[in-house]
């Protein structure tokens, strides 16, 4: 139940983060210049934390920890030299998974 | 005829949908979740990189607080997309509702590159948005039966979420001039996770990151007015 009851919080929020400029910028209003920018800004920051959301059991130490950090350093040259999002994760994953058995 | 540019303009779509779709079910299933689940929510909330993030909170019993401020500042971004399309979608009637539940980053970007003289613009973009939740929606529970019925250890398959931000934050640095933002979301993330420990910390996290990005955006203005 509680499962089924996060999922339609972050449904409800997420719909309404969509559709709020037609709630509020119904007219002719244009955005606070601030509120643009930072619309410009944010994402990629919000990227990084998330990535270190990710590798979070990094802390953990072990030989998963190892494991993770040289998938994330590979993923990211992957995709630094390839720039295919598919290749990049797929590389990434399947480095993950092999190093994990490996390690 | 608005469906063969839809279908055309969606198939990047499909093949971008299917594979981080299928990536989402086997994740969702790997925590112990059914393919309904895993349809149910890309039936509702319908975004990308958070759904990901959203097993983690859903297995790991994080709190509402946690998934609604987080869900809050992953996805604003989809308030920029739709102020794109205000104008667009008011014309829409009865499929505006539609268009804003719809509203992705790739979607966003097919509808950008639409030919805005096309008479039958407005169809393509309803036929794209409705295809590309068909294979968001048709991809996560396919992954989610599929991540039961393989015969093989998947262990380790959640790494695709770390992977899909990786590749994002690359995209994203490569079109910047300078790096403080996910320099600073790298250090504060990395700092909080030590402060506050595991699974806790992305709210202080996320939120110390907005504070800080708001403040330097707001210094940088000033200096530049400054210098002007």
């Amino acid at each position: 139940m509680r499962t089924y009851t996060m999922i339609l919080l972050a449904a409800g929020i997420t719909f309404s983060l969509r559709a709020l400029p037609f709630v509020i910028f119904s007219g002719q209003r244009t955005m606070p210049a601030w509120l643009e920018r930072l619309g410009q800004t944010l994402p990629s920051a919000i990227m990084a934390v998330l990535v270190v959301y990710s590798l979070q059991d990094t802390v953990d130490g072990g030989s998963a920890a190892t494991a993770g950090l040289i998938a994330a350093l590979a993923t990211a040259l992957l995709h630094k030299w390839r720039h295919s999002t598919f290749l990049s994760i797929v590389g990434g994953t399947g480095l993950y998974m092999a190093l994990l058995r490996l390690l | 005829m608005a469906f063969k540019t839809a279908f055309q303009k969606s198939l990047p779509i499909f093949f971008s949908y299917l594979f981080v779709g299928l990536a989402y079910g086997l994740m969702m299933n790997e925590a112990g979740y059914a393919w309904y689940t895993a349809l149910f929510t890309s039936f509702t909330v319908y975004t990308g990189a958070f759904q990901f993030v959203l097993i983690t909170f859903l297995s790991g019993g994080a709190s509402y607080l946690t998934v609604a401020l987080t869900a809050l500042l992953m996805n604003s971004r989809q308030t920029f997309y739709s102020l794109t399309f205000l104008e667009d979608f008011k014309a829409m009637g009865r499929r505006k509702l539609y268009m804003i539940h719809t509203m992705s980053d790739e979607t966003y970007a097919v509808n950008c590159s639409l030919d805005r003289e096309d008479p039958a613009r407005k169809d393509t973009m309803f036929l794209v948005a409705l295809l590309s939740r068909i294979y968001w929606m048709g991809a996560s529970a396919i992954g989610a039966a599929l991540g039961q019925v393989l015969p093989f250890d998947l262990t380790g398959i959640d790494f695709c979420m770390t992977a899909l931000f990786i590749t994002i934050l690359v995209d994203q640095w490569e079109k910047q001039k300078e790096h403080f933002e996910p320099i600073a979301g790298g250090v504060v993330g990395v700092l909080c996770l030590l402060l506050f420990g595991k699974q806790t910390f992305i709210l202080p996290a996320l939120l110390f990151v907005s504070g800080l990005i708001l403040l330097y955006g707001q210094l940088h203005q000033t200096e530049r007015e400054g210098n002007a």
